[in-house]
Parts: C-alpha cells; structure tokens; sequence
C-alpha cells in the first residue's frame, strides 16, 4: 500500500482526534497486517470506493471508547450507551471524511459510504494487494486503532499507464 | 461549551428554527448543543434527506444544517430538492467531504453555505450570521 494513500488518514485522525479530545495525539505503532482482522472493542467501518477501493475501521477497546465518546460528548456517557458506538462511527466518517478530501484535491476521485458498525469479530483477511496498515495512535483517553486496507482500482491505473505511455512517445 | 451572543430573528426577535439533517446521533446532538449555544431553537431532525425534506415541510425552518454522506437520499440531492419546493430555503451543507466538487455541487443545487466536519462552533456561528444576513438579529452582551 503506497504511503500517499496512508499519509492523508493520518493526517486526518490526528486533527479530528486533536480537536475532539482536545490533546496531543502519536502515532504509537504502525504494522502490516495480512490475517485476518480481528476486532478490539467497538469498531466502526467506511467503504471508499472509486479511483481507490476499500476500507477503514476505527476500533478502540470498551473502555477507551467510552472516555472517547464522553470527551467528545461533553459529559460522562455510560458503557451502554449507544452514543458510544455513535461516537466511534462519525469518528470513523470524519476521519475518512477529512482524508478524501485531501486526497481528491490531488486527484483521486472517489466517494465515501456512511460507516456501519463493525460487529464481527473478524474481518475479511487482507489479500497481496489489500494488505491492511494497522496505525496504533496513541492519545490522553487511550489508544485508537485504524485499520486500512486500500488498494488502485485497476481501470485508474491502466488510465495512469496509458497517460504516462503517452507522455513518453 | 461557549455561549455565543443570541442570534435571533429581526422580525420577530424569536429565536432561529433549525432543522438538523444527520445520519449520526452524535452528529445531531452535537449541533443541537451548538445551536442552543447560539440562542437558537431545535425546529426538527432527521436522519436522511428523504424524511429531511418532509420534516421542512412540516417545521418550515428558518435554517436547515445537512449532512451529505447518507443512507438513502443524500444531502446535497435532499436540499436540491427542497430549495426547489422553496426558493427562500436556507441550507447549509455540513460533511466530513469538504473537497471542491462536492462543495461546488451542493452550491450550485441550491445550498447556501458549507461547513465542513468537524464543525467548529465559532466557524458554524459566523457562518449561520451571514447566511442570514438582514434577517438576523444579534444581541448585545447584555442580552437585548
């Protein structure tokens, strides 16, 4: 997976995360994944399709979630409650949001589906090309995970190569 | 979260109607926290454009806040659809998907101002005072 596609998503959870929590955000680790994904607590998936195909998960254990959600929030939210799970969703959707539109600026054009709550406890596994990047980052209520797994849609590349043939004759 | 001086209407010195359009719960509550922040009044919600453009109908809003990615009918196809029925609607467009096709769209269809996620209350205040323009009223620090 080519870092200018990763570069965005980064970019993206470090200021919503910033501005929703209100302090500073690291990234803790970052690992290539290729078995299958296994859920942490609540997780929250976006579909992208378009020039670039594939998907986001934003995953944070119970616990976190819930310190997460009641920063945002404003207030104390119980482990039930369902802004929690709604929390972790419009975080998902305004990281991927956010790094779309960085990434369309430049080019790539694509189209974001709402995010679903990821509730298996696996996800599908990551193929040759579909390799996921698991991003730790670390922040003040604990450690969110992001889990993409993004790859060119074939059509967009065989356009990139037959402009580039183009330019070179 | 910070109090804005109250943005009301000129006409009638009531408070600004709102109408939230959001597939997000949280999303929702939290612009209804920002617009009760403004001295603004909850007129409606709703969840995706289709039930968005029959809670207008119903609650005839003086301002409609959508978002765009949703289940559906999406926003910028809802609020085409309601400035359509009503010229004098005033929607402004609030989305994680800030980028320029989409902002030029959802003006170009009718929409009047666009904000983009995660919406800062200062920037969301500012931009609800111009969309209003002469229709707004705000009120000193003493609360007049």
């Amino acid at each position: 997976m080519k870092m200018e596609l990763i570069q965005p998503f980064i970019n993206a959870a470090d200021a919503v995360l910033a501005d929703g929590l209100k302090g500073p955000i690291s990234i803790a680790s970052l690992t290539m994944e290729e078995e299958a994904y296994r859920r942490k607590g609540v997780a929250a998936l976006v579909w992208v399709t378009g020039d670039i195909e594939g998907r986001m998960v934003i995953d944070l254990d119970p616990e976190t979630a819930v310190r997460v959600a009641s920063q945002f929030a404003g207030e104390e939210l119980p482990s039930s409650d369902v802004l929690v799970k709604e929390t972790v969703c419009e975080l998902a959707n305004q990281v991927v949001g956010n790094a779309i539109t960085s990434l369309n600026d430049q080019g790539f054009h694509f189209r974001t589906h709402p995010p679903v709550l990821h509730t298996s406890e696996h996800g599908s596994k990551g193929s040759e090309d579909t390799e996921a990047l698991v991003i730790c980052l670390e922040t003040t209520s604990g450690d969110v995970y992001m889990n993409i797994a993004l790859r060119y849609k074939q059509a967009f590349l065989q356009g990139h190569s037959a402009a580039a043939g183009r330019q070179a004759g | 979260m910070e109090q804005f001086a109250a943005v009301r209407r000129s006409k009638d010195g009531q408070p600004v109607r709102y109408l939230i359009v959001d597939d997000s719960v949280f999303a929702r509550k939290n612009l209804a926290r920002m617009i009760e922040s403004f001295g603004g009044q909850l007129a409606g919600e709703a969840g995706e454009g289709l039930t968005a453009i029959a809670e207008y109908e119903r609650t005839k809003p003086d301002i409609v806040l959508m978002d765009i990615t949703m289940p559906q009918m999406e926003g910028i196809e809802a609020a085409e659809k309601i400035v359509k029925q009503h010229p004098e609607a005033r929607v402004v467009m609030v989305s994680s998907v800030g980028y320029q096709e989409n902002i030029v769209a959802a003006l170009q269809r009718g929409a009047r101002h666009f904000v983009q996620k995660p919406v800062k209350p200062e920037v969301l205040y500012e931009v609800i005072k111009y969309v209003l323009g002469d229709d707004a009223l705000v009120a000193n620090a003493a609360g007049a």
